[in-house]
């Protein structure tokens, strides 16, 4: 059942884009994956793009990241197009940007307090071992999974396994997050808490997000406004009811009745 | 000739992936002379990678020093020159199998495990979390396991060699009654400054080689674990089939210098 979780209050800026994409387009050894998109990501706001498998979703917010090359069109974040960076203004840009993968994606390797410290030492070596231990643990509280500070990745389930992601992401102090499909592969209720974690992100540290992905219950309980791809492009856009409740394309009708289990 | 291709699908893929390989390398030297020099990671590499096939190293080593030295015997002996068994195990075991066997087990041991651990940390998007992060995931991740069997590839050599050579001893000292310091005169007295020079040379060129290829293989690993254990794979039979050839082409090289 889609649930209908309130968000706390949050101000956006609607007057101040701080994700601008233009005319983008990719394609993939002949196959066009996105075909021209344009939207805008306003201050404080949680954009939610939807669609179907395989639709571009995921390769969208990684040509934002600057992990994938865009083929045309322009990809302004915080005001500097990311298809014109240089390594070391990407790697700039990179800080204020934070990313959570679908599968977490954390360092196996690292205990998960070497895997939020890992970042910070990179970037605040200037900061005392008393202090990143403090930042490490104010981030791990605020994701609610301070008790396992020294588990292995491995030793962690999937939903907290994408909390430590987003804890080791707002480490950075991220002025925009990009979640890949943050509910996927989770149960109802872990999906629940995530969603409540994402707006808790948007309106404890004040970030703008893009959230990827096909679960009508993330996108409704985390999205200020939901943006529909279908064949490369945004062809709705609006309010979870703007976009659902009134449509007459059969595409999105059929995306509402699989996800909508009531 | 199939559509679309320059020349054919399969020769056009085998020289992109050469020319791919190209740039692996050149970004590899590009990059290993620019900081932040990575040296924590390069020594953590340089224990996993090296320290930790010491004792699989000490047990080849040492068996195959008894093995050759036991198998070469019988030839000696027909000539009645079993005395010359330390000259002779000392510099096939310097010039070639120190250095080659080292590289074989580094293959088997280490090309595999660079592979498979990159492999699959770029289908878990942990080299996509570093990029984001605005690390430098070659410089981290490639540099440093090139560097770290680089440098550690000649230490094994060196000391699979000592090892070999301490079991060549064991066995002539039981089968001829050699003493040490007679064993030791004679290993000195047949190894020249060209033969030191070559298990250098020869170990340096294989413990790229085996970092180059793991490290390449796994990075540009795909198709979700199925190409973790393609990366694994392919790192090994590259890894060897490279080292024999470059076996094959550096012994030349070292031939034409000790006649020269």
């Amino acid at each position: 059942m889609i649930q209908d979780e309130k968000k706390a209050k949050h101000t956006i800026n609607r007057d101040k884009s701080v994700i601008s994409v233009r005319g983008l387009k990719k394609s993939f050894e002949g196959y066009d994956v996105l075909t021209g998109v344009d939207f805008d990501l306003y201050q404080g706001e949680n954009l939610v793009v939807l669609g179907r498998s395989g639709s571009g979703k995921s390769v969208l917010i990684k040509i934002i990241a600057g992990l994938l090359k865009a083929d045309e069109g322009s990809v302004n974040v915080l005001g500097k197009d990311v298809t014109r960076l240089s390594q070391k203004e990407l790697d700039q840009l990179r800080l204020k940007i934070g990313f959570s993968f679908q599968n977490s994606a954390l360092y196996d390797s690292f205990s998960v307090r070497e895997n939020l410290e890992f970042p910070l030492r990179r970037h605040y070596s200037h900061l005392t071992n008393s202090e990143v231990k403090k930042q490490v643990e104010f981030f791990l509280d605020a994701v609610g999974l301070s008790q396992a500070i020294n588990q292995m990745p491995s030793e962690l389930s999937g939903g907290q396994k994408k909390r430590i992601g987003i804890a080791r992401t707002l480490i950075l102090k991220p002025e925009i997050m990009l979640y890949d499909e943050p509910t996927a592969g989770l149960d109802p209720i872990t999906c629940i808490d995530i969603n409540n974690l994402i707006n808790e992100v948007q309106t404890r540290f004040h970030t703008s997000s893009i959230i990827i992905t096909h679960d009508l219950s993330c996108a409704k309980a985390t999205g200020d406004r939901m943006l529909m791809l279908l064949e490369g492009q945004f062809r709705y856009e609006g309010s979870f009811q703007e976009v659902f409740r009134h449509t007459e394309d059969e595409r999105v009708k059929q995306f509402y009745d699989y996800n909508f289990v009531d | 000739m199939e559509s679309g291709y320059l020349l054919s699908k399969k020769l056009d893929k085998a020289l992109i992936n050469l020319y791919n390989v190209y740039k692996f390398i050149a970004r590899f030297f590009r990059e290993v002379f620019v900081p932040p020099f990575e040296l924590k990671e390069t020594i953590r590499q340089s224990y996993e990678l090296g320290v930790r096939s010491l004792p699989l190293i000490s047990l080849t080593g040492f068996i195959i020093g008894i093995v050759f030295t036991n198998q070469s015997r019988p030839s000696l002996a027909d000539f009645g020159a079993t005395s010359w068994l330390p000259s002779l195990i000392s510099v096939a075991i310097i010039r070639a199998l120190a250095p080659l066997i080292t590289a074989l087990i580094g293959s088997g041991r280490v090309a595999s495990k660079i592979g498979a651990e990159l492999g699959s940390m770029r289908v878990t998007e942990q080299i996509d979390a570093l990029e984001v992060s605005a690390i430098n995931p070659f410089k981290y991740l490639v540099v440093t396991r090139i560097l770290a069997t680089t440098i550690m590839i000649p230490l094994l050599s060196f000391y699979t060699a000592f090892v070999s050579l301490i079991g060549g001893f064991i066995n002539i000292h039981q089968n001829e009654g050699t003493s040490f310091t007679t064993f030791i005169t004679q290993v000195f007295e047949a190894v020249a400054f060209l033969d030191l020079f070559s298990i250098v040379l020869k170990s340096i060129v294989f413990g790229f080689t085996i970092g180059a290829v793991g490290c390449y293989k796994g990075y540009h690993s795909n198709k979700g674990t199925e190409g973790v254990g393609r990366a694994a794979n392919t790192s090994v039979v590259v890894a060897m089939l490279l080292i024999f050839v470059e076996e094959l082409l550096l012994m030349q090289i070292i031939n034409a210098f000790r006649v020269l």
